[in-house]
């Protein structure tokens, strides 16, 4: 069972990663589908810096980067020249998925030597809870450590009431002299080098491959987990460990010889997903309460 | 402002669509051209890469230009998707002049028969497939063969009797290595059992460690993989499990945990068909109701090679050695009755064995040895 369980926090981390950044940019009022996409970038460059200098750490700075440079194209095209994000990006996973394809290809069957584990000294040595929580990899922790400080910076920093300003009314905002493009471009950013960490986590911990498409979804399950999160960053964490959760029960449930469908059981992540979606969208005050008002909407300021 | 928009949004999608395009072309390799050479095309589902399905057709092709050398020019395609696009691309090789092409993936089955209609001078080798015409023969190994002494070794080596099997879709071809597999483990060891974890695809590496890191965890301690990527042996050399690698030696990336890989061998079939149609003398063989092949061996004419058996104590090497003479000598034909499924049903009398036919038509159980039940 303790292993099980310590199976699911590992898949739950690249969620984490990827839901909490794209809840920074759309607390600022920008929907970037692209996550699919930005993720793949990371992994792949996490998986190439990894292979090529030998060092797992560098990986992971490589995969951030690449994610937060992803999301530039996104903030070039929505952002600079006003389109309309939803289609900006879609056009970004698509384009993520071809390119990291592209200089994934001669990396193709390789393999690497991940991140090494980290067990906290004392803490680690606790009974049951010290292997599960406090014996991993150095970008578990890191995950956890982000999700704490958005929290804190959204609520507690001036800077992230500021954010909080432009997402909810960015005339307002504009109005008052902040600059909401450069705001939003600072959230798209973030929120792209955390879907690159989030994607370096899949080479760098989970399986010691590059694949294309190797993401399968994640980026999208990410998306919906900002919703389901109701855009506070907390709940992000319990949405994680559900959809990790749900995918490890159905391996499980085949190896236990549950008589469902395998593919039934594969469908249950996504659809667990819709169903909470539904549930939390009965609720519209519950749903809505922390919704950025200017969610997806264009800005063009005046001069 | 609204007609910018329009307009902004149209140059994205013209861009993205230009970049689409251009980023995930299939790449295509070409030797140059002379006239009276033969001339040899493949397709491949992924980039060879260094283990593997396709990795095993590579060597193979690699074999032909040794074995051949400048009496044959070969061309592969790699990265070809199992959809439409493979017609395009088996086509594309046919109008280059290729002589004989060889369609290296299962799902290239309908695609492979409906271009061969165009060009009915051209041979085709589909492998693994069951359809044939006047120019497409059929090619495939008995995989099953080396899932039996995985069996015998697995069985032998188990301490918790507990043993984790990650398969990829329920077809015939992959239901005979669990079963075979299952008859194998029951030849050595009354009491193991064998827990079976689809997960829907060939290669998905993330999948593949999620299924091994589960069977893991469920207690199993010898794991066996009717998938491609070597994530399943990584992640048993991490849990200190052990298990067998797939289509090609897999030792390179768990050198602590593989007992042995099953390796396909498709040289020597190539080869073969390259020479017949050198001398006049290439056919379809039996028809189109024969359902396993034209061209269906295994271990007999090395067309499936085990490497070397390691991280196991001699007197159990000694009997999967043994299981693997008899199996190649013909003594062993392993669907030879009785055989009961895992609910103590009788399914094959004794003295009765399978027949070519039966093993893809009849197989809709699993032996005894293996939990659960076949999905769909």
């Amino acid at each position: 069972m303790e292993a099980l369980m310590l199976t699911v926090l590992l898949t739950s981390v690249p969620l984490i990663f990827a839901a909490t950044g794209e809840l920074v940019a759309e607390r600022s009022g920008v929907l970037n589908l692209g996550v699919e996409g930005m993720m793949l970038m990371g992994a792949v460059s996490a998986f190439a810096a990894t292979a090529i200098v030998g060092n797992p750490y560098l990986g992971v700075l490589a995969g951030a980067v690449a994610g937060a440079m992803t999301a530039l194209v996104f903030s070039l095209f929505a952002l600079g020249l006003a389109t309309n994000q939803v289609a900006t990006g879609l056009a970004l996973t698509i384009f993520g998925t071809g390119l990291s394809g592209l200089v994934g290809a001669p990396f193709v069957g390789g393999t690497i030597e991940g991140l090494p584990n980290l067990a906290i000294p004392l803490l680690a040595d606790l009974p049951v809870i010290g292997n599960l929580l406090f014996n991993h990899d150095f970008m578990a922790y890191l995950s956890i450590g982000f999700l704490l400080a958005v929290g804190w910076f959204l609520r507690r920093t001036r800077a992230g009431l500021v954010l909080r300003a432009v997402g909810n009314s960015h005339d307002s905002a504009h109005a008052l002299g902040y600059p909401v493009l450069l705001v939003r471009f600072c959230a798209v950013s973030f929120g792209g080098m955390m879907a690159g960490l989030g994607g370096a986590y899949l080479p760098l911990v989970l399986t010691p491959h590059w694949s294309e498409g190797m993401t399968a979804g994640r980026g999208w399950i990410a998306l919906a987990l900002v919703v389901f999160a109701s855009w506070i960053p907390s709940r992000i964490l319990v949405g994680a460990l559900l959809f990790g959760g749900i995918t490890i029960m159905q391996l499980a449930g085949q190896a236990r010889g549950w008589v469902v469908p395998s593919q039934m059981l594969s469908m249950l992540p996504y659809i667990a997903t819709i169903i909470v979606l539904v549930v939390i969208a009965r609720n519209r005050e519950f749903a809505l309460a922390n919704s950025p008002a200017c969610l997806g909407r264009l800005f063009i300021g005046s001069k | 402002m609204k007609i910018k928009s329009i307009l902004s949004f149209g140059a994205i999608v013209a861009v993205a669509s230009m970049a689409i395009s251009a980023l995930v072309g299939i790449t295509s390799i070409t030797a140059a051209h002379a006239a009276d050479k033969v001339k040899v095309g493949f397709v491949y589902l992924t980039t060879p890469g260094d283990h593997g399905w396709t990795y095993a057709h590579e060597v193979g092709r690699q074999q032909v230009e040794k074995h051949f050398g400048d009496k044959v020019e070969t061309t592969f395609v790699e990265n070809v998707p199992e959809g439409p696009d493979s017609a395009r691309v088996i086509r594309e090789l046919a109008k280059q002049g290729n002589d004989i092409i060889f369609t290296t993936s299962f799902g290239y089955m309908d695609h492979t028969i409906k271009v061969a209609k165009e060009f009915p001078n051209v041979k085709f080798e589909h492998i693994t497939g069951y359809k044939r015409s006047t120019n497409v023969a059929t090619g495939n190994i008995r995989f099953y063969e080396g899932r039996y002494v995985q069996g015998v070794v697995a069985g032998l080596m188990t301490k918790s009797n507990k043993i984790g099997y990650v398969a990829s879709f329920p077809i015939p071809e992959v239901i005979q290595g669990i079963n075979a597999f299952g008859i194998g483990l029951r030849s050595v060891n009354p009491k193991a059992e064998v827990s079976v974890i689809w997960v829907n695809s060939w290669y998905d590496p993330v999948k593949e460690a999620d299924a091994a890191k589960v069977h893991i965890a469920e207690g199993a301690d010898i794991l066996a993989q009717h998938t491609d990527s070597p994530a399943m042996l990584q992640t048993a050399q991490k849990a200190g499990a052990l298990g067998f690698g797939q289509s090609s030696d897999m030792k390179a990336f768990a050198p602590k945990a593989q007992l042995f890989s099953s390796v396909n061998n498709w040289g020597p079939y190539y080869i073969n068909k390259i020479q017949q149609l050198m001398d006049g003398k290439w056919s379809t063989g039996d028809g189109p109701d024969h359902w396993a092949g034209n061209t269906w061996v295994g271990m007999s004419d090395d067309f499936l090679v085990l490497s070397p058996f390691e991280n196991m104590p001699a007197d159990v090497a000694a009997a999967a050695a043994k299981a693997a003479a008899d199996i190649k000598s013909g003594a062993n034909k392993i669907f030879t009755g009785p055989i009961k499924d895992n609910t103590g049903k009788l399914r094959v009398p004794a003295g009765k064995t399978l027949n070519d036919g039966e093993l893809f038509t009849t197989l809709d159980y699993y032996v005894d040895g293996i939990a659960g039940k076949i999905p769909g």
